[in-house]
C-alpha cells in the first residue's frame, strides 16, 4: 500500500460519513429555500416564493428578538464567569480541578430533565415567583416616586414602567426572563471553562505590579486582567452565543408564547406545519447569525496574533518597569 | 485581596446557582405526591420521603413502561453511536495526525464544522436530507444523526491526545520488523486507548443527552430518553419517577467516570512500578 492509499483508506470513513450526513444535508436545506410549499406537505417546484415570504414581517422580528434574547444571555455569562474563572485560577493548582470538575458535574443531569427542574422552581406558587414579582412591584414603585420627567424616560426605557403588575399576566414561567435565567443556567460552565483555561495562563504578578503603580483592584481587574484573558473570554462569547441562537427546548418549555424564537419557529414549520421551505430559509437565516461573529472572531484572533500580543508585551513590561522604580 | 474575595463570593452563588436544580432533581425523586410535587399534604403536614418511585422503576410498573422504554432505547441508541463513531472519529484522527494535505485540510473543516453548529441545524439538515430521500424516520435515523455529531467530538478529543503521542514508537515497530497492522493493535491501538475510552464517553453522554436533534429525526411514536421527557406535560404524575432515574444515571455516570479515570491512570502506575 502506498502512502498515499493508506491515505485515502483512513481518511475515506468519517470524510464520505459526514460528506453524506453533513455537508449534503447543509446543500439540500440550502436548495429547498429556493422551491415553493406544496399544500401536501412535501416540498414543490423551484421557485423564489419562500425568499418573498421570508421577509414578512413576522420573521425578521423573531430572528431579531432571538439574537437580542442570546446577547443578553452571553453578556450575563461573562459577567458571572469572569470572577469564577479568576477565583478558580488562583486556587491551589489541586483544588483548581476538583473546582473545575464540581462545575461541570451538574452536567451529567440530563438537559431536559434539569430544564424540568426549572419549571418545578418557577412555579407560580414558589418563592421565585414571589420574588419575581416584588422585583416588579418595586420597579413599579420606583416610577411611581421619582420626579415626572425621569420616572417617564425610565418607563420608555422599559426599566420601571407606569402600569401597576397585573398578577395574572406577571408569571416567571412562560416569560422571557425565566428564558434568559435558565439560557444562563444551562451555559454557563462552557463560558467559565475557556476563561478559566486562559486565566490559568495569566501572569497574576501583572496585577500586583498594576496595584504597585496605584491601581485599585477593580482597575487591575478591568484594565489587566480582563485584556490579558480575552481570546479566552472570545471563546467564551463563541460557546455561549451560538448555543443560544440555536437553543429551542428552553424556549418551548419555559418561554409559552411570550418567547418564540427562530428555533421554535423552525421546529413549528417543520415538524408541525409541515412548510419544509419555510423551516430551510429559516435555518439558513440562523446559520447565517452564527457564521458572523465566527467569522468576525476568526478575523480578530488573526488581528490579535499579528499585533495585540505585541501590545501587551510592551504594556506588561512598561508596568513592570514602573513596578521596580 | 479584596477582590479575591469579591470573586470568590460569585463563585460561591454561581455553584448554589449550579447545584440548586441537581440538588431538587434529587430531592423530588423521593417526592410522596406525584400530583401536588408538593412534600406537604393540603393541610400544611409534612408528609415524609418516599421510595415508591424507585420501587416502581426497579419493579418495572406498568405506569413507568414506557418512560422505561424510551430511557432503554436511549442507552441502545448511545452504546451504538458511541461503538460506530469512536471506529470512525479514530481513523479520523490518525488520518488527520499523519498526514498534511489538501485532502486533511477538507477534513478538517468537516470535522470541526459541526462542532460550531447549532444543534437545530444539524437535525433540520439531516430531516430535510430523510425528506428528499423519502427515508421513514425511526431508529436508524436517529442513530445515524448520533453517530453524525459525535464523529466531531471524538476526532477532536483524540487529536488532542495524538499531539502529545511519541511517533518514535511506531518507528521502532518497524525497525524490530513489526508490520503495519500488528504494529497498529499491538502498539498504537493500546497506547491511544485512554484517548479513545476518553472520546467515547464523551460521544456517550452527548448521545444520551441529545434531545434537539433527535427531536426532528425521531418520526412518529420513536422516543427516547429527553424526546420522551420533553413531551411530558406540567402535570404528568410520573415526574418523579423521571427525577428519581435520572439520580440513577447521574450516580451511575459518576462511577463510569470514576472508573475510566481509574483505568487511565493505571498503565502509568504499573509503568513506574516496573520501573
Amino acid at each position: 500500500m502506498t502512502k498515499r492509499q493508506h491515505e485515502i483508506a483512513i481518511t475515506a470513513p468519517s470524510l464520505l460519513w459526514l460528506a453524506l450526513f453533513f455537508a449534503i444535508p447543509a446543500l439540500v436545506v440550502l436548495a429547498f429555500t429556493f422551491h415553493g410549499h406544496s399544500p401536501d406537505g412535501g416540498v414543490g417546484e423551484w421557485s423564489l416564493s419562500t425568499w418573498r415570504e421570508i421577509v414578512d414581517p413576522d420573521y425578521p422580528a423573531i430572528v431579531w428578538k432571538t439574537i437580542r434574547i442570546s446577547f443578553e444571555v452571553t453578556v450575563w455569562c461573562i459577567l458571572l464567569a469572569l470572577p469564577c474563572g479568576y477565583a478558580i485560577a488562583k486556587m491551589r493548582s489541586k483544588w483548581r480541578a476538583v473546582v473545575a470538575g464540581a462545575i461541570m458535574l451538574p452536567f451529567w443531569t440530563n438537559f431536559v430533565v434539569r430544564v424540568f427542574a426549572w419549571k418545578t422552581i418557577l412555579h407560580p406558587d414558589g418563592w421565585v415567583q414571589h420574588c419575581y414579582f416584588s422585583l416588579l412591584e418595586a420597579r413599579h414603585w420606583l416610577s411611581a416616586h421619582l420626579p415626572g420627567l425621569v420616572a417617564r424616560a425610565l418607563d420608555g426605557a422599559g426599566i420601571a414602567p407606569a402600569e401597576p403588575p397585573d398578577p395574572a399576566f406577571s408569571t416567571i414561567l412562560d416569560s422571557e426572563a425565566a428564558v434568559v435565567l435558565v439560557s444562563v443556567y444551562t451555559l454557563l460552565p462552557f463560558a467559565i471553562m475557556p476563561i478559566y483555561t486562559a486565566a490559568e495562563k495569566f501572569d497574576f504578578s501583572l496585577m500586583e505590579a498594576a496595584r504597585d503603580l496605584g491601581a485599585g483592584n477593580l482597575r487591575a481587574f478591568t484594565s489587566v486582567f480582563v485584556p490579558g484573558i480575552r481570546q479566552g473570554i472570545v471563546s467564551a462569547v463563541l460557546m455561549v452565543f451560538i448555543p443560544a441562537v440555536g437553543s429551542y427546548v428552553i424556549p418551548q418549555m419555559l418561554g409559552g408564547t411570550n418567547c418564540v424564537l427562530i428555533g421554535n419557529k423552525i421546529f413549528m414549520r417543520a415538524i408541525q406545519n409541515r412548510n419544509i421551505p419555510h423551516a430551510a430559509a429559516l435555518a439558513t437565516l440562523m446559520a447565517a447569525s452564527v457564521f458572523v461573529p465566527i467569522i468576525a472572531a476568526a478575523w480578530w484572533r488573526r488581528y490579535q496574533a499579528k499585533r495585540g500580543r505585541r501590545i501587551v508585551e510592551v504594556r506588561a513590561a512598561r508596568l513592570m518597569a514602573g513596578g521596580t522604580k | 485581596m479584596k477582590r479575591s474575595f469579591f470573586s470568590l463570593a460569585v463563585l460561591g452563588v454561581v455553584m448554589a446557582f449550579l447545584y440548586g436544580p441537581v440538588l431538587l432533581i434529587f430531592a423530588y425523586g423521593f417526592v410522596p405526591n406525584g400530583a401536588s410535587m408538593s412534600f406537604f399534604g393540603a393541610d400544611g403536614r409534612f408528609l415524609g420521603f418516599s421510595g415508591k418511585w424507585y420501587s416502581l422503576i426497579f419493579g418495572g410498573h406498568h405506569s413507568v413502561a414506557p418512560l422505561m422504554q424510551s430511557f432503554w432505547l436511549s442507552l441502545r441508541i448511545a452504546g451504538l453511536a458511541t461503538v460506530v463513531s469512536c471506529v470512525i472519529g479514530t481513523t479520523a484522527a490518525l488520518a488527520l495526525h499523519r498526514f498534511k494535505s489538501r485532502l486533511q485540510s477538507v477534513h478538517y473543516a468537516l470535522v470541526y464544522t459541526p462542532l460550531v453548529m447549532p444543534d437545530i441545524l444539524i437535525g433540520i439538515s439531516l430531516l430535510m436530507l430523510f425528506v428528499a430521500c423519502g427515508v421513514d424516520c425511526g431508529f436508524w435515523t436517529i442513530l445515524v444523526a448520533h453517530v453524525t455529531f459525535c464523529v466531531s467530538y471524538v476526532t477532536m478529543t483524540l487529536l488532542a491526545r495524538l499531539q502529545d503521542f511519541d511517533d518514535r514508537l511506531i518507528e521502532s515497530a518497524y525497525d524490530l520488523g513489526a508490520g503495519p497492522w500488528y504494529t497498529f493493535f499491538k502498539v498504537e491501538l493500546p497506547l491511544l486507548l485512554p484517548g479513545i475510552v476518553a472520546g467515547g464517553l464523551l460521544a456517550f453522554t452527548l448521545s444520551i443527552d441529545d434531545v434537539v436533534i433527535t427531536s426532528f429525526v425521531n418520526g412518529a411514536g420513536t422516543n427516547t430518553f429527553p424526546t420522551f421527557v420533553s413531551s411530558m406535560t406540567k402535570h404528568s404524575r410520573n415526574l418523579p419517577a423521571v427525577f428519581a432515574l435520572s439520580t440513577l444515571m447521574l450516580c451511575f455516570t459518576c462511577a463510569l467516570v470514576g472508573v475510566s479515570k481509574a483505568l487511565s491512570r493505571n498503565p502509568q502506575n504499573s509503568k513506574r512500578k516496573s520501573k
